[in-house]
């Protein structure tokens, strides 16, 4: 590792070449005031507040900017800065409507903070403040154009990260906004609903549509029988929102609560990711073997991937399962397998699944297909970041709860089945099963190191008793192209596809990041969550889905067969071209 | 010569909105009517920089300076002149009308000046590339390719001591030197010809009289940093500029000094022109390699700079036209012979374009060095209309005022920041006594407020915050506490901006608050305004011991605020009065007055 050595307020510290002061500080145990700049991201430099001053130098540095230097010496706080900073915020706020007791960030807002720890109180300044409606176009997220403090975290975010382009500044000057391309309702613009901008603002400008009345008034309704799921994600992540380090398992902590909370049955997403696997690993098996099918096959449980895709790659819908995904296939299960069981009357089941995703709330109104049931598959989505505060506004002392078991026939899980929730993690799971399907025989070892990791884009060879399967992952949607311009070319020239099974997630890390998990996530964050449901495969006593017990079961009983005409019926789906821009 | 004479025209764009094509067009049908096209040539040049006294016509070898040409002059200068050999005198420049300034270097105007990068403005016809060369154009890139390294070009501009004129003052060799050392598959060359300050058309000038130095530079600078491309970043509403810097790019191609293999010299250097659609921060480096991208035209934190990353991620070489202009003379002249003009500090020229309340304005091309007084007393002929020197201000929007008090400044980089202003581009701007210095702080920050990109938030917040506040204090709302709020709003624009145009943006009011507080304190606490321009604090009377009664302001009130019989004496009603002043400008008895 290549280091410098620096001063911080006298105090030297030897740090990465390439780090930015930001991180220098930090190392020296200072924190610099920033409402722009995200570690994810490269830094916009916008706010004006991170400036920091170098000795001898008349110029002011922004630290989220400015490189380390060997010999740099760095004055991060003082009288002066101290003004300037308080002055920015000042003026930051006398354009703000500053009504964080009805704001969806209250307790959570990034400049709410350092109106407080800056004791703002009183507004110097002219007040002007943006008078311009609400989007409340998608199903998923809102955007409040009057809280927006123009850092540029969801341009980036959308533009960089994402590779959409939906959201983008118009205006000049004073007149800048944060808007959906074209200046577009959001709905109408090529936004995939991943919410990451709504993940990344500081602010309440964009935030996930709140549905928490839906839920109480749905547990409240006698005539209503309430099921539940929760996303593999969701149980390495919600803690955080009760002070838990990240990647802290909470799965029997979450059941006791939903219980609590009213809800008829208990049950687990992980479940049908198992129960996808049986699907997609059947049918990549078959498209192998049989010749039939575009190669490669590419995974299709993020919603906002499968958007993304018939929005910007629809020559690839071939190529993509038609599993749906584990939320939606729990979903037509509940409504259909569970009920015959239970003897449940479809029509008053009221589904709910718990997930990191916002995209997840556009999903379950796709299209026809979401009703496989007959009726609607899934009734509501709610966020991590929503069921946080459900929890907490419902009184119930999440730390001190009990752990309880899902209920059955549709909760249990293998270790497959939650590696769902990071990047690599469908992948691992589908060639746990794929190898069985392939060869009768169980891998010796699980897990599979070539398809882990964080980079952007990994791929990998992965040998199935002499049948090498070229692999291949990706995450943070604007990553996918270089994996889907390889496949387009290989198609164009009449070459062998370079691969022959893809991995998809829309945000970085997989949904252990989604766009409706607790804020700050940062790539240590990411870690610490993948760690965790690393950790929940480790400790599964069964590790493949295709041994999960209710999985056989609900074959046996129910489906027949992987890939049987009522798997298709149930937990199959199509796709088809989108535009960018609806008009 | 072979020509017995020339008559030059003056083809910059103010001359050319005079009229200057038809006087050109007028010229050369007389010429043809005399037969004398194998005798003398007509050649519509570049700016002359006289513009006061536009359009300009030289005749020579006489050297004859005729001002205020029509086309109905053409007939006599050519028949008086050029067949009887008699000057046209009443057409000559004559200052005061006593003495008799005909020839250029009598004009006081242009005795202080001196002359590097407009060397050829005016003085060669710019869409024509052989008169650029016979004045020793394209030598010193020939200089370049086959006489000197890379590296002894880049000794010559460190000994030059050549500083940017763009603004920044950064030392050329410096940059030049970044890029060249700096890795990168390939590597650009950029000239920033987005001039956009107000007042300020030095680059146009320059480009439009004489293209060929700035084609010629860049391929220097492409050959010593190892560039093949460059682009030029002009901004569209300089359609004659950008007309002849595309003539002058096609001949030089034809010519063999721009395109592959330059000169037979094995290296190849080619520009294109990318139009800026006029957003002032799009002059501003990081902002304008964006926008060449295709990108918002919106500032990055730098570094990294763009020497060393710029466009499309590649080391790139961005100077201003002024700068690029001076480049071919210090290749042949030598670095030594450039050090030796200007002061210590700040080395060779710099051309000013001088407006506001002088005599003579104009481009002005002066050593560094040169004071204030000189430009403006000099060679600017004083305050127009005999009126009292009030401020200059310098470095456009950017800059700040500067009074009485300082004029035997000489005039250099460190030593106009020192005074709370900066060099800039390269406006100067000059007020007398009618000027309020309220307003004219109003008028820079306006303009900054309305070209800021918007991206941080103490520019796009803080200057429509100081810009309002100054609207109210000329409103006559002022109140003691503006003041600090103004400091303060600015102090920390000053700091946190990101880019030079927010940090900048306050210095306007912060200088004039440093030097004109009492003409604030009277904007807020007398409710007035001293010179008598804020409308909302003046008012109109009618004075009555000198109306007379002739009810000319009355009938040219456009509301009606005047009443008042024939032969008595007329009252204005305060209440229905817009204070447009139109009665002020009617009264032939000098009744109105101002308060
Ligand atoms: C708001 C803003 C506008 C600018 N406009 C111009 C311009 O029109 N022309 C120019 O040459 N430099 C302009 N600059 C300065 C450039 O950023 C840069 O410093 C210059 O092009 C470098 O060339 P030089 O080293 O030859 O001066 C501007 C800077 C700012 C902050
Ligand atoms: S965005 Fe933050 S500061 Fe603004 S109203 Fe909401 S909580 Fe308050
Ligand atoms: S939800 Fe995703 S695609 Fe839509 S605007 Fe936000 S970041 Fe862009
Ligand atoms: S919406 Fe949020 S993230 Fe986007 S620019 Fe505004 S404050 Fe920043
Ligand atoms: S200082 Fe002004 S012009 Fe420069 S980046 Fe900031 S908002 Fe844009």
């Amino acid at each position: 590792m290549n280091t410098v050595h620096m001063k911080i307020n006298g105090k030297p510290v030897e740090i990465e070449a390439g780090s930015n002061i930001l991180a220098a500080a930090k190392k020296a145990n200072v924190n610099i005031p920033t409402l722009c700049y995200h570690p994810d991201l490269p830094a916009w430099a916008a706010c004006g507040l991170c400036v920091v001053k170098q000795e001898n130098s008349p110029k002011l540095l922004r630290a989220c900017a400015a490189p380390v230097q060997e010999n740099l010496s760095i004055i991060t706080h003082d009288a002066e800065l101290y003004q300037i900073r308080k002055t920015v915020i000042e003026m930051i706020l006398s354009t703000h409507p500053n009504d964080c007791l009805m704001c969806a960030r209250n307790g959570t807002c990034e400049l709410q903070r350092f109106a407080a720890e800056f004791g703002v109180r009183e507004q110097p300044y002219e007040v002007r403040l943006v008078d311009l409606p609400k989007d409340t176009s998608t199903t998923s997220i809102v955007l409040d154009p009057s809280k927006c403090i123009k850092c540029g975290r969801c341009v980036q975010v959308c533009q960089d990260m994402q590779g959409v382009f939906a959201l983008e500044f118009i205006g000049r000057g004073d007149h800048t906004v944060v808007s959906p391309a074209a200046d577009l309702p959001l709905n109408d613009s090529p936004c995939i609903k991943c919410g990451q901008c709504s993940a990344h603002c500081p602010v309440g400008a964009i935030y996930e549509k709140d549905e928490i009345g839906d839920f109480v008034r749905a547990v409240s309704n006698p005539e209503l029988h309430v099921v539940t799921q929760i996303a593999p994600a969701v149980r390495v992540a919600l803690g955080e929102s009760f002070n838990l380090p990240a990647g802290t398992i909470t799965t029997g902590k979450i059941y006791s609560a939903l219980r609590r909370l009213g809800v008829a049955k208990v049950f687990d997403t992980n479940f049908s990711a198992d129960l996808t696997i049986m699907e997609e690993g059947s049918e990549l098996v078959k498209r192998l073997t049989t010749g039939k099918g575009a190669i490669p096959q590419i995974t299709s449980c993020c919603p906002a991937w499968t958007d993304y895709m018939e929005k910007y790659y629809p020559d690839m819908i071939p190529n993509f399962s038609t599993a749906k995904s584990p939320m939606m296939m729990q979903g037509a299960i509940t409504k259909t397998y569970y009920a015959e069981k239970a003897n449940v009357d479809p029509a008053t089941i009221y589904s709910v699944a718990i997930m990191p995703c916002t995209a997840k709330k556009y999903e379950i109104g796709r299209d026809d297909n979401m009703h496989a049931s007959g009726f609607k598959d899934v009734d509501l989505v709610l966020t991590t970041r929503e069921f946080a505060r459900l929890i907490k506004a419902s009184g119930i002392d999440f730390l001190t709860l009990e752990d309880e078991k899902a209920d059955s026939p549709i909760g249990e899980y293998a270790g497959a089945g939650t590696i769902f929730g990071n990047t690599g993690g469908v992948m691992e799971a589908a060639l746990r099963t794929a190898y069985n399907l392939m060869t009768g025989e169980d891998l010796k070892n699980v897990e599979i190191d070539a398809v882990r990791g964080m980079e952007g884009v990994r791929t990998g060879e992965v040998d199935i008793k002499g049948t090498t399967l070229k692999v291949a992952v990706a995450h943070g949607m604007a990553n996918v192209s270089t994996l889907l311009e390889e496949v387009r070319e290989a198609k164009a020239n009449g070459d062998e596809p370079p691969y022959h099974f893809i991995e998809v997630m829309a945000c970085r890390g997989g949904c252990v990041s989604g766009g409706g998990q607790p804020y700050a996530t940062t790539d240590e964050v990411r870690a610490q969550r993948i760690a965790g449901l690393y950790t929940d495969d480790e400790q599964s006593e069964v590790r493949c889905s295709h041994q999960n017990p209710e999985i056989k079961q609900i074959y046996a009983d129910y489906l027949g067969a992987p890939l049987s005409e009522k798997s298709h019926h149930l937990l199959h789906t199509t796709y088809t071209e989108r535009p960018l821009y609806k008009h | 010569m072979s020509y017995r004479n020339y008559i030059l025209v003056c083809g910059g764009t103010a001359c050319e909105s005079s009229k200057a094509t038809e006087i050109y067009e007028a010229l050369v049908n007389e010429i043809k009517h005399q037969n004398l096209t194998e005798e003398v040539q007509v050649i519509k040049t570049g700016c002359f920089g006289f513009c006061e006294q536009g359009p300009i016509v030289k005749i020579l070898p006489e050297d004859s300076f005729y001002v205020q040409v029509t086309p109905a002059d053409a007939k006599e200068l050519v028949e008086e002149h050029i067949v009887k050999g008699r000057e046209v005198k009443r057409l000559l420049y004559n200052k005061d009308k006593s003495k008799k300034h005909a020839k250029v270097e009598d004009i006081e105007f242009y005795q202080k000046q001196f002359r590097i990068v407009l060397r050829n403005c005016g003085f060669i016809d710019p869409e024509n590339i052989d008169e650029y060369i016979a004045r020793e154009g394209y030598a010193a890139l020939e200089k370049v390719l086959f006489e000197m390294t890379p590296d002894q070009v880049i000794d010559e501009l460190r000994t030059a001591g050549l500083r940017g004129r763009g603004g920044a003052g950064f030392p050329t060799w410096m940059k030049w030197n970044f890029t060249k050392q700096a890795n990168g598959e390939c590597k650009y060359v950029v000239c920033n010809a987005d001039e956009g300050d107000p007042g300020a058309y030095m680059d146009r000038s320059t480009l439009e009289g004489d293209p060929h130095s700035v084609l010629e530079a860049m391929t220097i600078a492409g050959r010593t940093v190892g560039a093949n491309q460059g682009f030029i970043y002009i901004r569209a509403e300089y359609p004659l500029a950008i007309h002849r810097l595309e003539i002058a790019m096609a001949q030089a191609r034809e010519y063999g000094l721009l395109g592959k293999n330059i000169l037979n010299s094995g290296f190849d250097f080619d520009i294109e022109i990318r139009l800026g659609a006029g957003a002032f921060v799009c002059g501003e480096e990081t902002a304008l390699l964006a926008s060449i991208e295709g990108k918002r035209g919106m500032p990055v934190p730098r570094p990294p700079f763009p020497a060393v990353k710029g466009l499309w991620g590649m080391p790139t070489v961005i100077n201003n036209v002024e700068t690029w202009a001076n480049i071919p003379v210090i290749m042949l002249k030598g670095g030594d012979w450039f050090s030796q003009i200007g002061t210590a500090d700040s080395h060779g020229t710099k051309v000013f374009a001088l407006t506001g309340k002088i005599r003579n304005s104009g481009l002005v091309e002066v050593p560094m060095g040169t004071t204030l007084r000189e430009i403006i007393y000099d060679i600017g002929g004083g305050i127009a209309n005999d009126r009292k020197f009030k401020a200059v201000q310098t470095g456009g929007p950017s800059g700040g005022v500067i009074t009485a008090d300082y004029l035997d400044t000489p005039i250099d980089f460190a030593s106009l920041t020192k005074l709370g202003s900066m060099m800039g581009s390269g406006g100067m701007i000059v007020m007398d006594e009618d000027d309020c210095i309220v307003d004219v702080a109003k008028f820079y920050l306006n303009f900054s407020v309305e070209e800021s990109c918007g991206k941080c938030s103490p520019c796009r917040i803080g200057g429509r915050t100081l810009a309002n506040l100054l609207e109210k204090i000329t409103k006559g709302n002022g109140e003691l506490k503006d003041i600090e709020q103004m400091k303060e709003i600015g102090s920390a624009m000053k700091k946190a901006s990101l880019c030079a145009l927010g940090q900048t943006a306050p210095n306007p009011i912060l200088s004039t608050l440093n030097y004109f507080e009492d003409e604030y304190m009277a904007h807020i606490v007398d409710k007035k305004c001293p010179a008598g321009k804020c409308k909302s604090l003046i008012t109109y009377n009618i004075l009555e011991d000198k109306c007379i009664g002739c009810t000319a302001c009355a009938r040219k009130c456009p509301v009606g605020a005047i009443s008042g019989e024939r032969r008595s004496v007329h009252v204005i009603d305060q209440a229905a009065c817009i204070k447009c002043g139109a009665c002020f400008d009617t009264c032939k008895f000098g009744a109105i007055e101002v308060r």
